[in-house]
């Protein structure tokens, strides 16, 4: 059903339609609710409900901006009124000449899978959470455990005077649980964490339940581990550890924009350079890389990025070369190369530029048990908890919660505050077995923030775990 | 909307919300808005320039002891906004209809008032553009301008008010050199001076000159080094997540705790204080709680932590005034006694950091820190500098860095602007000084 704020939009649209200047309107209206009880209290629910439109306008070749949360026909004109004044400003100092898109006729509605269904109550989610929290055990060890819920609904019409209109419905789910256990002298934290598109059943068929015995039984393991020995060990990344190492050292360094260096003052720029394209070797044979929208559930699917370009999959890296960056339409006109739909934007007060959406390794063909039985002197590694690379994307250390020692081809002892290091130039060479789709976990994170003004955005990634030879790993000092 | 039009607006909401409520129904309210205007630039030109046009406000229901909140966006056109405000009720009671008494709900009912404008001159787009584009020719620089006014609001049902309203700019930039060298600056100000930016450009112009020479490659192992305060401002903003919070160290999540247990200590050098009266953020907070100073360490020791009304209720602990996440917003660490011209000499041979990078946690228990290196970082011999470095990570725990490796702190304190937009622009601040330290240990 179509809102007031897009009924609202279409005729103000309707207004701009013979222009002569390219002008667009992005309007997002978002209802999120977060609920949560921790140790079988509930906390009190808070919702957001945002409404905001973002205006686009081309005058003389230089585009400018203007965003208002003022979406009255009034405010509507104020806005594209101030994004021309802001455009005349640039008066020849603007960077580039902006290509104008050509979204002609393009009429789409994208919809998160199982968006019919209907979502329980607040009442009967938070019945679950206190169930899930019950679910810890009663041990004077766990002084601290919630479980948490947030769900997010989110509608943004893309139209521009060129007859483009884009609508996306996209619903969002992040289930999570965190327990803490201390000893008296130390503690240890374990969670466990879900991001995906969908229903109410990203939760319910998901064993959120029996995942909260799980984590409370491991964090009060991991009281009594002992610290990850040091040293140079093949290491076994889980898929909760992966998304990090995808995000970081991956996604990040293929980002169009910070190649271009518009991301110098603030997050940084990439080791990778527009020459490498077609060519470089990225890493093993073993690895291959997707910007793929199109995965069922993934956090952002989606049919259009934020400027109306159809959104398709597209190998990043093939068989450990380096195939293509990740860089929008302007990105793509910039730098001559070529790229995905990739141009978004956190909310209807920031402009687009090039972030990662979906970004996935491509599952290999080894199971579990022949990923670990490759192993002679290794570690498992799960769940990440600590992360720092430098502004190139190249030296990288990683922590995650948990660790399992593996010793000839066998799971052995709990270790805790596993850590690792390395150069991401060198690192995904050391790729020597990828999981098969048995491993593969289609996850996500909700916060990656880059840009300036700053933006945080939802990230998918899928990955199988993944093998990697003689890494530095260490633990933590008590 | 103009200046006036926002305080009236939250006001005349504010009034329409209290003929609103049921019998025995209370509410807060929590307005932020802002009239911001946004330019990025790349190699000295606009790379994209916006206003953002923005007013929130948090409505909090309470009734008896159950209460849930909700963050709308307003459009400042009074129908529109309180028949979105009256929705938003109407979801917020069913929501009560389902919850139990909140144990820790702890509730101010104290009746007070509180206004401060800080009037700004920011100056016309147009101006700004032509200025730092002029500034700029013949350099790659790249940075951020932000500015404009920014509006914080309080409110509630017992008749408590605040308003805090002030005006300014930040400009946060770098000038590189073709070979990847970079020296970065910010220019804060209320009252905008062309002149004060143009020095600035100017000596970081010259800055940039001395990273000319080629870079020198470290090996992994302990060196003696000055972290200059936005150096050490990062490693206090990565403590400031939750180190101080009531609620982490009670939940043992704090990175101090072996600092809280009394199992470790820091140099007696380090007096570390919240002083939100000093800084740009408003003296109240989204609960309504006046923000008070809290000395956090004093002589190396813990002696106080943020604590908010939920902390005080389900820790029997004295609320101060923190916010929801408990986190500070306007620490000072008092200066030592080493003069910031003497600092080259007194490091003699080492590292001059200029800013790190990327810290989170290698251990969280022992406080252990990991990051890079970034931004003008130099090998220094005999008190000379020699050469910027390449870029190296650290990892090195709180209790050696400001613990038993820390050798002195700068007479002289320099003032952080956070200059964080995330969702809206923020109004953090810290005045630090530099640290020289005995060894820092570089893995990487």
């Amino acid at each position: 059903m179509m809102s007031r704020a897009q009924s609202s939009l279409r005729r103000f649209m309707q207004t701009c339609a013979h222009w002569p200047d390219f002008v667009s309107l992005r309007l997002v209206e978002q209802q999120s609710r977060t609920l949560a009880v921790t140790r079988n209290v509930i906390e009190p629910p808070s919702l957001r409900n945002e409404c905001g439109v973002m205006v686009c306008v081309h005058v003389d070749g230089q585009q400018a901006f203007a965003a208002t949360s003022d979406i009255t026909l009034p405010g509507l004109q104020q806005a594209l009124e101030r994004a021309q004044q802001t455009a005349k400003a640039l008066r020849g100092n603007g960077l580039v000449q902006h290509p104008i898109a050509n979204n002609q006729g393009i009429r789409a509605h994208y919809r998160s899978p199982e968006l019919d269904l209907p979502l329980p109550d607040t009442a009967d989610w938070l019945a679950l959470l206190m169930e899930t929290s019950r679910q810890v055990p009663n041990d004077p060890r766990l002084v601290h455990w919630s479980a948490r819920l947030r769900v997010v609904q989110e509608q943004q019409l893309y139209l521009d005077n060129q007859g483009a209109e884009i609508l996306r419905s996209q619903q969002q789910l992040f289930p999570e649980i965190g327990v803490n256990a201390f000893d008296g002298q130390h503690s240890q934290r374990r969670t466990y964490q879900v991001a995906q598109q969908g229903s109410a059943n990203i939760v319910t068929h998901t064993g959120f339940l029996d995942e909260a015995r799980r984590v409370a039984d491991q964090a009060l393991q991991l009281l009594l581990a002992p610290n990850t020995p040091q040293g140079q060990r093949d290491v076994l990344l889980m898929p909760d550890q992966m998304i990090l190492q995808i995000h970081e050292s991956i996604g990040h360094p293929l980002e169009l924009d910070r190649i271009l260096g518009d991301e110098r003052n603030y997050a940084g720029t990439s080791f990778v350079t527009p020459d490498m394209f077609g060519h470089y070797r990225y890493g093993s044979d073993l690895l291959n890389v997707s910007f793929d929208p199109n995965v069922t559930g993934e956090l952002v699917s989606y049919s259009h990025d934020d400027e109306g370009l159809h959104a398709e999959k597209q190998l990043l890296i093939r068989q450990g070369i380096l195939q293509r960056p990740m860089g929008g339409a302007l990105s793509q006109a910039r730098s001559a190369l070529p790229g995905v739909a990739n141009s978004r934007a956190c909310n209807w007060n920031r402009a687009p530029i090039d972030r990662m959406a979906n970004l996935n390794i491509e599952p290999g063909d080894q199971s579990m048990s022949q990923l670990i039985g490759s192993i002679e002197h290794g570690i498992l590694m799960a769940t990440n908890r600590s992360w720092s690379i430098d502004d190139a994307r190249n030296k990288f250390q990683f922590g995650c919660e948990w660790g399992q020692l593996i010793k000839n081809g066998e799971l052995g002892a709990v270790v805790k505050n596993p850590n690792y290091r390395g150069i991401s130039s060198q690192f995904w060479r050391k790729l020597s077995a990828v999981g098969d789709a048995s491993t593969n976990a289609i996850m996500g994170t909700p916060n990656c923030g880059k840009g300036e003004p700053n933006q945080a955005v939802t990230v998918g990634h899928a990955s199988p775990a993944c093998v990697f030879s003689h890494l530095d790993v260490f633990g933590g000092q008590a | 909307m103009s200046n006036c039009r926002f305080a009236s607006a939250f006001k005349t909401l504010e009034h329409w919300l209290k003929y609103q409520l049921h019998a025995q129904e209370h509410f807060t309210l929590w307005y932020a808005a802002e009239d911001s205007q946004f330019v990025r630039f790349n190699q000295g030109k606009v790379r994209q320039a916006y206003p953002v046009l923005q007013i929130e406000l948090t409505v909090r229901l309470i009734l008896g002891e159950r209460h849930a909140s909700a963050r709308i966006n307003l459009s400042g056109e009074f129908e529109q906004d309180t028949a979105q405000l009256g929705q938003t009720l109407t979801q917020l009671r069913g929501i009560l209809d389902v919850l139990p008494a909140d144990p820790y709900l702890l509730l101010n009912t104290e009746l007070w008032t509180s206004e401060r404008q800080v009037p700004g001159r920011v100056p016309e787009l147009q101006q700004v553009i032509d200025s730092i584009c002029g500034l700029s020719q013949g350099l790659d620089m790249v940075g951020i301008y932000a500015a404009g006014t920014l509006y914080r609001g309080f409110a509630n049902s017992w008749g408590a008010r605040g308003w805090h309203e002030c005006a300014n700019a930040l400009f946060d930039w770098s000038l590189f050199d073709a070979s990847g060298e970079a020296v970065k600056s910010t220019y804060g100000s209320a009252d905008w001076d062309a002149q004060v930016l143009s020095d600035l450009f100017e000596k970081a112009r010259e800055q940039l000159h001395h990273l000319s020479t080629p870079r020198i490659s470290l090996k992994p192992g302990q060196y003696r080094a000055y972290l200059a305060p936005a150096a050490l401002d990062e490693v206090l903003s990565m403590l400031s997540y939750d180190a101080f919070s009531a609620k982490a160290f009670a939940n043992r999540q704090s990175a101090l705790q072996q600092l809280h247990l009394g199992q470790q200590q820091l140099s007696p050098l380090v007096n570390l204080r919240e002083q939100p009266s000093s800084g740009f953020e408003p003296g109240f907070g989204h609960d309504g709680a006046p923000r008070q100073d809290v000395d956090l360490i004093r002589a190396g020791q813990l002696v106080g932590q943020l604590v908010n009304s939920r902390s005080q209720a389900e820790y029997s602990l004295q609320a101060n005034g923190a916010d929801q996440q408990e986190m500070p917003h306007t620490l000072v660490m008092a200066p030592g006694e080493l003069a910031t011209a003497d600092v080259l000499r007194e490091l003699g041979t080492g590292l001059y950091i200029s800013n790190l990078w990327y810290l989170n946690y290698s251990d969280v228990g022992s406080a252990r820190l990991t990051g890079m290196t970034r931004f003008a970082t130099f090998w220094v011999e005999n008190g000379q500098i020699i050469a910027p470095i390449e870029t190296m990570r650290f990892d090195d725990s709180v209790y050696d860095m400001l613990g038993t490796h820390l050798l002195a702190l700068t007479r002289e304190q320099a003032l952080c602007i956070d200059s964080g937009t995330y969702e809206r622009r923020g109004l953090d601040s810290h005045v630090l000084p530099g640290a020289l330290l005995e060894h820092l240990t570089l893995t990487l």
